[in-house]
């Protein structure tokens, strides 16, 4: 993939040839696995169930643009401008989990593994548990992003200079991390010791959760949109570069003083990435259309899509790790199974 | 912002201090038989009586970029709702945001030029400042947000001109183009004004950046009040520092105290090694003081005219086309900005000009 080999793509392992087209035929913003079918976020109004064997059935969950969405393997949970939450689970049934009362849209959402769910309208997050309890949490500024903690519940607001970081069970419990910028994306580390957040500018920035120490992550030429923790939880790869950036996450300092892995160059922006669930591999999606299969351990790659089309706006691997959905962002989409 | 695509949406900003009308305007510009749909970005819901459903909330969050630069500052709420609204593309042809009354329309348009990702979908259209004929000279001596406002215009309404006589008028005209000479000015009555006055200006498009003269006179301007003149080459917007009836033709010259504009020209090329330098570090230090610069500029051993913009700190400049034979090769430089280093400004641009 370097500038004396522009037929690169050609010379490596391709699989371009046991992928199943899918045509959702609109704009797609994410995908997801529930149970057996793919399920394709629209960036309006809808979301297209596709089964193993390509049959497509499109379900309605909202009235306008779906601005956010979040899924657990057995549901959907998506967020509106229409001002509603809504879910979808794997049987294809569709509930409105929340109205906001003003109809503000719905900025992000954000699921536990208890089943509680998140949501966020405004500088407002709204927390509901399992059994139905609502709370709410005003921060200083509009939500950017929300994430549970993988243990406990705690949730992670991120917002202008900083995340807040609260337990909905217990008063008086939010603490600040603080950091100037707008902080927009946030995730846990599944091991739950550090914090990461995707800024408005071409950054992360990462916190480590026992002593908010901080952690710079730069360098970036574009914003980061995608980020994906690798199975165990060891690396965070990254979109925003000509490389997929993959921080190291293993050591109790996280990537402190580290360098990052750069996976796959190409002459274009990595723009999706989407880690197995099991082994050390991950798929990245380009803004030239291209995807590309990534071993973590020595960067070796294998062709899934090839370049051309619009940008890569969503991957997803079932939770086996048997089958890969993607889609770009018009919609042009495939499975592939390994 | 420098491309000009075709399917980029157009943003026009409107702005005015408390009352001046924007509300009215915005009605004006939804109630219309224009046949086009336009999302609107408000900061108070329910003011709006028209069922619009593209109307979003906004918070007005401005963040400081995290570059050093004070000035940079971006409404991270536009670069999120910008996003969210590009999910519902071919269901609206335009783009408005209204500001609150007290707010700076810098940090608008500096979004412009820092986040990809709007620069990607939208385009900066004009900056439509609401001005209030009978009380804007009050709230130009107390209110510098009403200032900011008219400074940084393209274009200004200046409405419920039924409400003042004509000395007032023209005292109004005189104290807005003490600031800004170079905006489109509109007179009105509750806004009535040509809604193509107000949207598809382009006025932050490089491409259209083809007169940076002082509008001192309107087409179809029928006023007594305004006398066909040439104005061209006076330059004299700017260098006095008293107010005066100046050229025997009626029109009051104002001069503000801390909010000017400054124009530059030379007929010779100026020297590309030294003016990008120059340009560059001046809004680097004085940035803060330089709301709005513009500039057309003939460079030694160059045929292609070059174009400049900038928003406080913020440049961006690119080759426009080729000089015409017949055209004069003279650079025109703007700077409208808080108490503008006049001299530090011109002394700095003679030293530009080839030798």
């Amino acid at each position: 993939m370097s500038d004396f080999n522009p037929q690169g793509q050609e010379s490596i392992v391709s699989v371009t040839d046991k992928v199943r087209p899918v045509a959702i035929g609109a704009p797609v913003g994410a995908v997801y696995f529930l149970g057996d079918r793919a399920a394709f976020v629209g960036a309006e109004e809808n979301i297209v169930l596709v089964a193993a064997g390509g049959e497509k059935s499109e379900i309605a969950v909202h009235g306008g643009a779906i601005l956010c969405s979040v899924s657990d393997g057995s549901r959907i949970i998506t967020g509106g401008d229409d001002g509603k939450v809504a879910a979808l689970d794997a049987k294809g049934e569709t509930s409105v989990l929340a109205t906001d009362a003003k109809h503000r849209w719905i900025d992000n959402v954000a699921v536990h593994p208890d089943g509680a769910i998140a949501w966020s309208a405004g500088k407002t997050a709204f927390v509901r548990a399992p059994k139905g309890e609502e709370k709410s949490f005003e921060v200083p500024s509009t939500v950017g992003g929300l994430a549970f903690a993988p243990k406990g519940m705690r949730l992670a607001m991120a917002h202008y200079n900083g995340v807040t970081l609260w337990f909905p069970n217990m008063a008086g419990s939010a603490q600040v991390l603080e950091w100037a910028g707008s902080h927009l994306g946030v995730t846990f580390s599944p091991d739950n010791k550090f914090l990461v957040t995707t800024m408005h500018e071409p950054a992360l920035h990462g916190w480590r959760l026992a002593d908010a120490r901080h952690m710079r992550m730069t360098g970036y030429p574009g914003r980061v949109r995608s980020m994906s923790w690798s199975a165990g939880g060891k690396g965070l790869a990254t979109s925003g570069a000509d490389t997929v950036i993959v921080w190291p996450f293993a050591s109790k300092d996280g990537p402190m003083g580290k360098e990052p892995g750069m996976l796959a160059p190409l002459q274009a922006r990595v723009t999706a990435v989407a880690c197995h669930p099991r082994q050390d591999i991950l798929a990245a999606g380009y803004d030239n259309g291209t995807i590309l299969m990534v071993r973590l351990t020595d960067g070796a790659e294998i062709l899934v899509r090839r370049n051309g089309g619009e940008p890569v706006a969503a991957l997803a691997w079932n939770a086996k790790g048997t089958t890969l959905a993607f889609a770009a962002q018009d919609g042009d989409a495939g499975l592939l199974d390994l | 912002m420098s491309e000009t695509t075709a399917d980029k949406i157009p943003v026009t900003v409107l702005t005015g201090y408390l009352g001046a009308g924007k509300t009215t305007l915005l009605n004006r510009i939804l109630s219309e038989n224009h046949g086009k749909k336009y999302a609107v970005i408000v900061n108070e819901f329910g003011e709006i009586g028209i069922d619009n459903d593209l109307i979003i909330g906004a918070d007005e969050e401005v963040f400081e970029m995290n570059n050093g630069c004070v000035c940079c500052t971006v409404r991270g709420d536009l670069v999120r709702i910008l996003d969210g609204l590009m999910k519902r593309k071919g269901k609206f042809d335009a783009i408005i945001v209204e500001t609150t009354g007290l707010a700076d329309p810098a940090p608008v348009a500096q979004t412009f030029f820092v986040d990809e990702d709007v620069q990607a979908n939208a385009r900066l259209d004009a900056v439509v400042t609401v001005a209030d004929a009978k009380w804007l000279s009050d709230r130009l001596k107390d209110a510098p947000e009403a200032k900011n406002q008219i400074a940084f215009a393209d274009v200004i309404v200046l409405n419920k001109t039924d409400l003042v006589s004509k000395a007032e008028l023209a005292e109004v005209e005189a104290r807005i183009r003490g600031i800004n000479p170079y905006a489109k000015l509109h007179r009105t009555e509750r806004c009535q004004v040509q809604l193509s006055d107000v949207l598809e200006r382009g006025a932050f498009d490089l491409d259209r950046i083809l007169e940076i003269e002082p509008d001192f006179l309107e087409e179809g301007d029928d006023h007594d009040h305004h006398h066909d003149h040439d104005h061209r080459g006076h330059d004299h917007h700017h260098d006095h520092g008293h107010s005066h009836d100046g050229h025997g033709h009626g029109l009051k010259h104002y001069h503000d105290e801390d909010m000017q504009s400054l124009s530059l020209r030379s007929d010779k090329p100026l020297d590309p090694d030294k003016f990008m330098p120059w340009l560059q570090k001046l809004v680097a230090e004085e940035g803060q003081k330089i709301l709005r610069s513009k500039g057309i500029l003939s460079f030694t051993g160059d045929d292609d005219r070059y174009v400049f913009q900038g928003v406080h700190m913020m440049l961006e400049g690119n080759h426009q086309r080729k000089w015409k034979p017949d055209e004069k090769r003279e650079s025109r430089l703007v700077f409208i900005g808080r108490e503008l280093p006049e001299q530090l400004i011109r002394d700095g641009f003679e030293h530009c000009i080839s030798a």
